[in-house]
């Protein structure tokens, strides 16, 4: 995973809540057995629609997602992840996230920050009265700024240092080797044992 | 009494200090191979990991080009689910992708030893019903699958936990999770559901009352008396939604319906192990004194059946009430969210929901497709034939639940009725494989999801339980089993499904 401190590109104001995975990126495109090229797929069902916001000129090139609440729920699919990534994006803000989107981002080197609804509000209107105008993401200050308006977002400790590490997280448990092996060794013998198999 | 190994744990974590703990925190802390410092995750021990064809592919690869093995194939269970077809079963899948996608789950299976019953196999089917029909889901283990309705295992006292496809490479590889710790919430639900009230109606009004966000960060516990009451398929189908009340998880603690439930099965433990597992599980409530970060109270007295209106799960209202009016929200994003669900669902507010008519009715998926959930759809519809113009699919949740409802005769119901017996998968649920909806059509169905396009591309879906399906089948609008002529079929409906 590549190393992130600071992220610049063109803002997308999303201005809608509850966008789930589905919307995101629509089952059919979940056949595929690649981790890549699903950037024609991102919000496949919207981007028919010619006023879709990424079918508007000025934010075709979008590289910083600014949507409202309740972004990626639903469907664990990292697929999601995957495609806006394929896109372009590379940061994403929104007052709250799916636990298990925001996960999948963390380890996909997406940036999910959490912004109050106000801060939404203020970023979109910054992006209303200048359309295109990019928007810096300081994973280190924990801020983003777009023109002369800078506001502050959340992201948890740990994934904000894998982050600015670039550090893959299998790598980092198997430093835990010994104590899972001893921890296999401890376990009880009444628990589930998929082999063999009884039917 | 507890094993040599829990008391360890046990003693590690209470004595000292004798924290009163919520069951979600006792599994938690069962499960800790290394506790986090400085705000870096726990490191949490994966007893079971189930495995389907969509989001595992990745993460096979993502091992083969590291050139990591599985760790636990004895820990490991796969299945085919979502993209096999219904219908001929015994003929090659149709669509290339979906095939390729299914070949590339049995090579992988075959690379990596992992045990997989594919389409065909005796115990292929769902794998949030298989996991549970063959006693692998057991009380106090940890689950994870990279499907976010593996939150359903939590009915059994199990911390179940939908995964991304990383995660699924990094439980294969270590057998392990780096997760952070999490708030409980108890959803208490008191009180006696009325006939024809049902598990699925509880947990569409809990997501009605806290929202599709409330419950994000939250492990919830269910309890109370209406809970208590329920069988493991109703407590299935509200653990199942969790989800889709944003929740990391939702548990229900073990009692004697648990152990009565996986008492011989296949893989539930036998003889000295049993005795010991049971000894152990019963230690698994939360304690009187430990507090939850937040309780929700539901008056099971009051509850009526429940239908979604809109294009998120907590857009829902009782069946006897009207699509509600925009204007009438006082958040914002709750106004322009169903304003736009209206639109979608091409509903007018004010309009009583049963007067709405439905094109077909989906009875399936991994929240309603176990065999009481079947039972409860036949004890509806027997002696009535369908609606006019109205499809009804029944898909059965596994191969075994097919056999099981055919050996009872429910096959027969479901026929004469008019309505599809289908084979085992998730089916109609998410629009992956042939059964999907055609844009514009509506569907009254016991699946989970009720987002834009989620049963196929423009399908517009209602959420409801298989009571409300089965008497919206017959009378071809939105409708409940209160709706219908008094039958003796009436009579039989049962609370719980």
């Amino acid at each position: 995973m590549e190393k992130i401190s600071t992220l610049t590109g063109v803002a997308v104001p999303l201005k809608r809540s509850n966008v789930d995975t589905d919307q995101i990126i629509p089952a059919v495109f979940l056949k595929r057995v690649t981790k890549t090229g699903f950037d024609d797929a991102l919000f496949y069902a919207w981007r028919q629609d010619p006023d879709f916001v990424l079918n508007q000129e000025p934010f075709r090139a979008g590289k910083i997602l600014i949507a409202g609440p309740d972004f990626g729920t639903g469907s664990s699919r990292e697929h999601a992840v995957w495609a806006l990534r394929d896109y372009g994006f590379t940061a994403v803000l929104s007052p709250r996230f799916g636990d298990i989107f925001r996960g999948n981002s963390g380890k996909q080197g997406l940036l999910t920050g959490t912004i109050s609804e106000e801060d939404v509000e203020r970023l979109w209107a910054a992006i209303d009265a200048n359309p295109g105008i990019e928007a810096t993401v300081d994973l280190v200050e924990r801020n983003a700024s777009i023109g002369g308006l800078t506001v502050g977002f959340d992201i948890d400790d740990y994934t904000r240092w894998r982050l600015l590490e670039g550090l893959d997280d299998i790598g980092l448990t198997l430093r835990n080797e010994a104590q899972i092996t001893e921890f296999e060794a401890r376990r009880s013998s009444w628990r589930p044992k998929t082999l063999p198999v009884k039917i | 009494m507890t094993t040599a190994s829990d008391a360890v744990r046990t003693d590690e974590t209470t004595t000292g200090d004798r924290r009163p703990r919520t069951l979600a925190e006792k599994v938690w802390d069962d499960h800790l191979v290394v506790k986090g410092e400085n705000g870096t995750p726990d490191l949490i021990y994966i007893d079971l990991h189930l495995v389907h064809e969509v989001t595992s592919p990745q993460a096979f690869d993502g091992l083969r080009v590291a050139g990591r093995p599985v760790r636990r194939p004895d820990l490991t269970i796969a299945t085919e689910d979502h993209n096999t077809p219904t219908i001929g079963i015994d003929k090659p899948i149709a669509d290339l992708t979906s095939r390729t996608q299914i070949e590339t789950l049995r090579k992988n299976a075959q690379e990596f030893g992992i045990r997989l019953h594919s389409l065909g196999d005796l115990e292929q089917g769902i794998v949030h019903v298989v996991g549970p029909q063959l006693g692998l889901t057991m009380p106090g283990i940890t689950v994870v699958c990279g499907d976010s309705h593996t939150s359903t295992h939590g009915a059994f006292g199990a911390m179940a936990l939908g995964i991304g496809t990383s995660e699924v490479e990094h439980v294969l590889a270590t057998q392990t999770l780096p997760l952070k710790p999490f708030k409980t919430m108890a959803i208490t639900v008191e009180g006696e559901l009325r006939p024809g009230v049902t598990a699925k109606d509880i947990i569409l009004s809990v997501i009605a009352k806290i929202g599709t966000g409330g419950g994000q960060g939250y492990v919830l516990e269910y309890r109370g008396s209406a809970i208590r009451a329920l069988s493991m398929e109703g407590r299935m189908t509200i653990c199942n939604m969790s989800i889709e009340a944003g929740a990391r998880a939702g548990m229900v603690a073990p009692d004697e319906t648990t152990f009565a439930y996986l008492k011989g099965r296949p893989h539930a433990p036998a003889g000295d192990d049993w005795d010991e597992a049971v000894a152990y599980w019963k230690t698994l409530v939360t304690d009187d004194d430990a507090v939850f970060d937040a309780e929700v109270f539901i008056d099971a007295n009051e509850l009526e059946p429940f239908v979604t209106w809109g294009t998120n799960p907590g857009q829902g209202v009782s069946l006897s009430d009207v699509v509600p009016t925009p204007e009438d929200f006082a958040d914002p994003n709750d106004r322009a969210s169903a304003q736009r669900a209206l639109e979608y669902m091409d509903l007018q507010a004010g309009t009583p929901l049963k007067d709405v008519h439905v094109d077909a009715v989906f009875m399936g998926s991994c929240t309603n497709s176990r065999i009481e959930d079947l039972r409860a759809f036949a004890s509806v519809i027997k002696g009535h034939t369908k609606a006019d113009g109205v499809r009804v699919m029944v898909v059965p949740g596994s191969a075994r639940v097919r056999i099981e409802a055919e050996a009872e005769g429910l096959d027969k119901v479901f026929e004469e009725f008019g309505a599809e017996w289908r084979f085992a998968g998730c089916s109609m649920c998410l629009g992956m494989n042939p059964d999907q909806l055609a844009p514009g059509e509506r569907c009254a169905s016991t699946s989970n999801r009720n987002f834009e396009g989620r049963q196929g591309k423009g399908g517009r879906t209602h959420l409801v339980s298989p009571v409300v399906a089965a008497a919206t089948a017959i009378r071809g609008t939105l409708s409940s089993p209160w709706d219908l002529e008094k039958t003796d079929a009436r009579d039989d409906v049962k609370a719980g499904a």
